[in-house]
Order: C-alpha cells, then structure tokens, then sequence
C-alpha cells in the first residue's frame, strides 16, 4: 500500500503554524467521518469521542509523511488502526471473533421480514453492530461513505481483490441478522 | 441452489465496481437467472434502508473543539526557515508579486485586487509577529503604559484601549512595518488566542468592516476617523466582530 501510515517514518514532534494551516484544510473536514468510522467500530459515541480525539492528534503528529492523495483515506486508515489499538487493549474478546467462513450463507428469502426491519432504525443500528468489526467496517466505508473499493482497500490495508467478497459477506450477514434477530450474534450484544 | 455470482459478482454491481464488459456480461446472466435477481433486488432494498433511515453520525462540536485545541497546542508558532519549500506557498508568493507588481503599475484598482493584496500582506505581518520575541515591543495589559510607549515613535496616536473586562485583555503594543509604512500594531488576547490589530493613518473616508479570510486567517479592516485599522487572527470572525465594535465605541 503506497500510503501505509507505519512505512512514513516517525511522528513529527515540532510542527509549525503552516502544518496547521494544511491540516486545518485538508485533513479536518473529515472529522465527520472519522468519527462516524469510530462510533461504528466502537459502537459507542463517548468512546469514539476520546479515540476521534486520539487519532485526529496521531494523523497531526504524521502529517508530513502525508504527500498529497487522498487525505480522507489516509485519515480514515489511522482511525482506523486507533480503533483496533484501542479495541485490542480495552474489549479483548471482541477482537478474537475472526472473519467466520460462512461463505455461502444463505440470505432468507424473506423480503416481507427485510421490509419491516429495515424501516427499524433501532433493529438496523443492532443488526449493524451484531456483525464482526472487520464486516461492519467495509459496510460503513461503503455504504455511510460512499468509498471506492479502492480506497476500501487502502483503509482497511487488503487487497482490493477481496474487498467485493468481504462486501458480499457482510451483507449477507447483516440480511440475516434483520431478518433473523434472535439466531445470530448473541455474543456481539454489549 | 446457489448460484456463485450471488456471492460474487453481485455485489461489484451493485456498487458500480465492475467495468463495462464484465456488467454488461453479469446484465446478460440476469435475464436468466432468477436468484441473482432476487438477491439484487434484496441487497438494493437494503442499501435504501440505510440510506433512508439515516445511521450516518457526526462529529459534536464538542470533539471539534477539543481537536482545534490539541491542534494548537501542538504547534510551535514558528514560521520554518529549513523547511523544504512547499510548492502552494511559493505560488502564493509568485501571485501576491503579480498583484503587488499590478497594483503599482495600474491606478485605481477595484476593491477586490486591494483586499486580496492587502489580506496576504495582513495575514503575513501576523505570521511574522508570532515569531518568538516579536509578538511585543512593549508588553503590557496596562493601557497608560502602552499609549505613552508610542509617543515619539509614530506620526500619529493610535487609540489604546484594553478589553480585559469584555474578553479580550490587551497583551501589548510594537510597532510594525505593513506596506512599506510604519504602523502600530496593538496585540490583544482571545482564550488562548492572540490578535493584531493594525494601525495606520489614512485620508480616505470612514467606511463600514470589510472581512474576509485568507489561509485559515480572518481579517476586519475599517476605517474611521482618519485611522485606518485592521484585525487578524485565527479566532473567530465573531470574535473580531465583537472587538471591532469594542474599538469603534
């Protein structure tokens, strides 16, 4: 990945009034989605105000290995990479639930059950968090954030061949978690 | 039952991924195959729902404001001298010579030349008095120690007042050089903030704020009394608003 955070070097300790100036105009208004990425990562909006708050700091103190691009992906990928630290260290046993390999799962054929749930705010928002992070991570990028699967793949560092069958799978999982609810996720409630 | 592309395919599709002979192949699979459309038809539903119902969620005030304050609190006010040069600043620099250049050649410019010339002159003596030492010449919140300080320096008497009581104590005085002339340049607080006000005597008539921003940096100019004064700093336009109406009381 050209625009890997880890491979620009170190965190600059001094920066200056023109660092703040190209950040401020770059980079800042993407705090929507950065937040927005944290709060569904998270899913928690006080927590993904503290670690918003942290990554927004950490991209400031990596600015100058940023060279022009897409600044919200390049932020998006810090965030995202704050998300994980945090997760690791804060909620341990979220992080151990890997991809599951239910590759071919069926969607149920049951678009009366889709139409009501998905005019459910509160069943979509639950059905969106049941899901493993890595599966509600692209469907925000993709789906909240309008990302290309280009910069899907950047983001989220794989490669961009399988960011359409990690799409497929997700959705296919949250299809299920909304026309299903009591059948999956019992170990993602909070 | 399952046809592989439902798994696949599909979902390049429905994002739009897939280039113009690979959809218009998975077009021609769809005449034919009934689950495919069936699952389009689903997935396209619950894209709709999301959109729909809304689950985007933005940034408080409240976290933009702690980011603006870490921002600030990690930067050095320091214009850099070792800095590779950035390719933005020396076209604003080869623009500003351009305007510059052409506003000596050409009388009587439109107003708009003069604030774009006059906004990048502004916001640079700002820059430049962040500097470390440079911000005062003399520094003090006590204006009959300011006012004074300027007496024999200028031909003419800047007004000093402090707005301590309204928010915005006066930090001190120096003076300045801004378009070839020298000016007084009061400096005021704002939190954590700090303000340049300059000025400069004119001929010219009172007229109403003009603002503007430039970089990041917002700028009031007035004129009145046959004083010309200009605020710049990075708080607020509100907040120069409300010392703008504090020195014109």
């Amino acid at each position: 990945m050209p625009m890997s955070v880890s491979g620009q070097g170190k965190a600059t300790e001094v920066l200056d009034e023109l660092d703040r100036l190209r950040f401020e105009q770059l980079v800042l208004p993407h705090l929507d989605a950065a937040f927005n990425l944290a709060r569904w990562l998270l899913r928690s909006r006080a927590d993904s105000e503290d670690v918003a708050q942290e990554a927004m700091l950490r991209a400031y103190r990596f600015f100058r290995g940023f060279h022009g691009g897409d600044a919200r992906a390049w932020l998006l990928q810090i965030v995202r990479n704050t998300c994980y630290t945090w997760l690791e260290k804060n909620r341990p046993v979220e992080m151990m639930t890997e991809f599951d390999e239910e590759l071919h799962l069926q969607p149920s054929a049951n678009p009366e059950a889709l139409a009501i749930a998905g005019d459910n705010r509160e069943r979509l928002t639950r059905a969106l968090e049941s899901l493993p992070p890595r599966f509600r991570e692209v469907l925000v990028l993709r789906e909240f954030e309008g990302c290309s699967y280009k910069e899907i793949a950047a983001i989220t560092s794989v490669p961009i061949g399988t960011v359409m069958s990690a799409l497929a799978r997700a959705r296919q999982r949250l299809h299920r978690a909304l026309t299903n609810p009591v059948s999956q996720g019992a170990g993602y409630e909070l | 039952m399952s046809c592989e592309l439902t798994h696949s395919v599909l979902h390049g599709y429905l994002d739009g991924e897939l280039d113009a002979a690979r959809a218009a192949e998975f077009e021609r699979h769809l005449e034919t195959c009934r689950e495919c459309i069936a699952a389009l038809e689903s997935q396209e539903a619950l894209r709709a729902s999301l959109q729909r119902i809304g689950l985007y969620e933005r940034a408080p005030a409240s976290l933009r404001d702690k980011v603006r304050r870490d921002l600030s609190a990690a930067t050095v006010a320091v214009i850099p001298q070792r800095r590779s040069p950035l390719p933005w600043l020396a076209l604003a620099a080869a623009i500003l010579l351009v305007v510059l250049a052409g506003w000596k050649l050409i009388p009587g410019l439109d107003r708009g030349t003069y604030e774009t010339a006059m906004a990048s002159e502004i916001v640079d003596a700002h820059l430049r008095s962040l500097q470390p030492g440079h911000l005062t010449d003399v520094a003090s919140t006590d204006q009959h120690t300011v006012k004074p300080w300027f007496d024999g320096k200028l031909d003419f008497a800047p007004p000093v007042r402090d707005f301590a009581d309204s928010g915005f104590p006066l930090i001190g005085g120096r003076i300045d050089a801004f378009r070839g002339r020298t000016v007084a340049a009061l400096v005021y607080g704002r939190r954590k903030h700090i303000i340049n006000v300059f000025i400069w005597p004119t001929k010219e008539a009172d007229n109403a704020p003009l603002a503007g921003t430039q970089l990041g940096y917002h700028w009031i100019d007035w004129r009145r009394g046959g004083m010309e004064l200009c605020a710049v700093s990075d708080v607020s336009p509100a907040d120069l608003d409300a010392l703008q109406h504090l020195i014109s009381e």
